[in-house]
């Protein structure tokens, strides 16, 4: 009988999570080791979204490839096509128009709240706090309305272009993107009030799915998860892209590297987003908003009926689109959840022969073992929220 | 990034510590690359993590692209960061593609029918290898999985080199660029006799 109840309490379950599961946030399937509650051991199994979209992406022409782009990390869709489009306008040698610079920092930042805070709503969610979800999903769905507004799609917008953004801000926009990050933070604080003090959030979250810093670095993590570990380390302050380098903002950066630190990380990413939004508008130079090389940018509509040199412009861009001369860049963006780089390599033709995405959700992955090992189940589930995975950008 | 003459430089202090490991070095579009002997990379990217005036400590992205048909056509890169610096390092592999010369080839996606389909689990000696870097760069587990997934790269010394995106029976090595796009099985097909 003791023997029995000995191998009972070291008795170790093989639990089979997911693919299909609510609290893994997308189609992730876990292969966890229990002992009692106890995660001993687990393994991330990747792969069931995966789309070929990088595959998908060389048979498209340059131009065709920025909404393929869009859907691997479906909720910062904005970060993607920067990506690319950086990532092409390097190649071709093409600069972009300042106006077109500080458009693109406004909506990538307005981008990363709204990818925080959906990131927010479902954490907290699975913390048990249901209300956070909807106070985060009213905020999201200003934002959204404010893509809707800019460029006629809530999601998906299609909205920057190899030389720019496809349209200007529409009248009133600048009115409404004001009245939305003056109230912001004021929302940010409402957040915080509901769960910084709360104690159930609290003992959830204080002390668990810690990993060390020089871990996390090895392991190529980046973004909220690296600075709440306390590496200041921002790809926006680091290397100079778009309007970065004019912007006042602060790094945020936790200290022990605990899901509360994570937490804290990315709210206060919010509110500094906010701040880069505020100066851009202020900065907001007049001017044309994409480049005007007509070799790789569309013609203006007006020109077509009148100009026959546009006409055959669109025609060619349209069809054939235009031709990369051979060679190769990496390029890489803060995305919400870290290093998003970008690999095009183009072979002369109008088609890129290699799209390559560096997904920070897939690199950051990695860590999840040794967040998740030797801590509660409900805390593994905990920590992966933390980790914020997107599986559309993992499996691509 | 390390401008063209500290390339040049890098590149001089490597070949004294080991003869012979870069072959090549691109300055391009502002991006400094080294191309390295495939066999001497892990000498190359040790030397360029710790050399005390390097410290290419954080390894970004490990990915592989298919030159077709540039030979050797298979270029595995690695995207290093010296993060004190601000500086990135692009180290570059070719490998050959060890099938292009077998006996019994037949050219893949004449048309789709004609799948010449490689018991899973085949002999790897047709494959491109390269040794895997884990060891100095933790970060490149998942990613040469990835690479060999889709390219069929096989990186010696992987503790776990299997299929990561892709079903483990799939067959084929879909992102080389002589792999057709198109033509996936559907595999909900319980009535498509119905549909014809």
């Amino acid at each position: 009988m003791a023997e029995l109840m000995e191998d009972r309490a070291t008795e170790v379950m093989t639990v089979n999570i997911g693919p299909h599961h609510p609290a893994t946030h997308g189609v992730l399937r876990l292969v966890v080791e229990l002992e009692g509650e106890v995660v001993k051991d687990l393994k991330p199994v990747i792969g069931y979204v995966h789309t070929g979209i990088e595959k998908s992406c060389e048979d498209k022409s340059y131009w065709k490839v920025i909404p393929f782009v869009e859907r691997m990390d479906y909720v910062s869709y904005f970060f993607q096509m920067e990506a690319y489009c950086g990532a092409v306008e390097r190649l071709i040698g093409l600069e972009i128009p300042p106006r077109a610079k500080y458009l693109r920092t406004i909506f990538l930042e307005l981008n990363r709240i709204h990818s925080h805070l959906v990131w927010l709503g479902t954490t907290a969610l699975d913390l048990g706090a249901i209300s956070m979800l909807w106070y985060c999903f009213r905020e999201r769905d200003r934002i959204l309305d404010l893509f809707e507004m800019a460029a006629g799609q809530r999601m998906h917008t299609r909205y920057f272009q190899v030389g720019g953004v496809i349209e200007d801000i529409p009248l009133g926009f600048e009115q409404k993107l004001r009245s939305f990050v003056a109230d912001m933070p004021v929302r940010v604080g409402q957040y915080q009030a509901l769960l910084d003090r709360n104690e159930v959030f609290l003992s959830r979250t204080k002390g668990v799915g810690i990993v060390s810093r020089e871990r996390l670095l090895e392991l190529g993590v980046t973004g909220p998860l690296l600075r709440a570990a306390g590496e200041p380390w921002d790809l926006r302050k680091a290397f100079d892209y778009l309007a970065y380098p004019e912007m006042d903002f602060k790094i945020p950066v936790g200290t022990v590297g605990d899901n509360y630190d994570r937490y804290r990380v990315r709210v206060a990413e919010m509110v500094e987003s906010t701040k880069i939004i505020e100066q851009s508008l202020d900065l907001l130079p007049e001017g044309p908003f994409i480049a005007d090389d007509r070799k790789y940018v569309l013609p203006p509509r007006s020109e077509l009926s009148t100009s026959m040199e546009s006409l055959i412009h669109h025609f060619k861009l349209v069809t054939e689109g235009f031709r990369v001369d051979p060679g190769e860049v990496y390029y890489s963006i803060e995305s919400p959840r870290g290093e998003l780089g970008c690999f095009v390599l183009a072979d002369g033709s109008s088609k890129p022969s290699r799209v390559h995405f560096r997904d920070p959700s897939f690199v950051n992955l990695q860590a999840f073992r040794e967040m998740a090992v030797g801590s509660y189940i409900a805390d593994m589930i905990a920590s992966l929220g933390m980790l914020d995975p997107i599986l559309g950008g993992v499996d691509r | 990034m390390p401008d063209a003459p500290g390339l040049e430089l890098i590149r001089g202090e490597i070949e004294r510590d080991h003869p012979g490991s870069v072959l090549a070095t691109s300055f391009d579009r502002g991006q400094a690359a080294l191309i390295v002997d495939p066999t001497q990379v892990l000498a190359v990217l040790g030397w360029l993590r710790d050399e005390p005036g390097q410290r290419y400590r954080f390894l970004s992205s490990l990915h592989v692209a298919d030159y077709l048909p540039a030979e050797p056509r298979f270029g595995v890169h690695y995207e290093l960061l010296n993060r004190d610096r601000v500086e990135r390092l692009r180290v570059k592999a070719m490998l050959g593609d060890p099938a292009a010369s077998g006996p019994g080839q037949e050219p893949a996606g004449e048309h789709l029918g004609s799948f010449s389909a490689p018991a899973p689990g085949h002999s790897q000696s047709d494959l491109p290898e390269i040794d895997s870097c884990v060891e100095l760069f933790a970060t490149a587990e998942a990613q040469e999985r990835e690479a060999f997934d889709f390219f069929g790269v096989v990186f010696r010394g992987h503790p776990d080199l299997t299929r990561i995106l892709l079903p483990e029976d799939y067959v084929g090595w879909p992102q080389r660029r002589d792999f057709p796009v198109g033509g996936e099985p559907v595999t909900f097909t319980y009535n498509e006799h119905n549909y014809g």
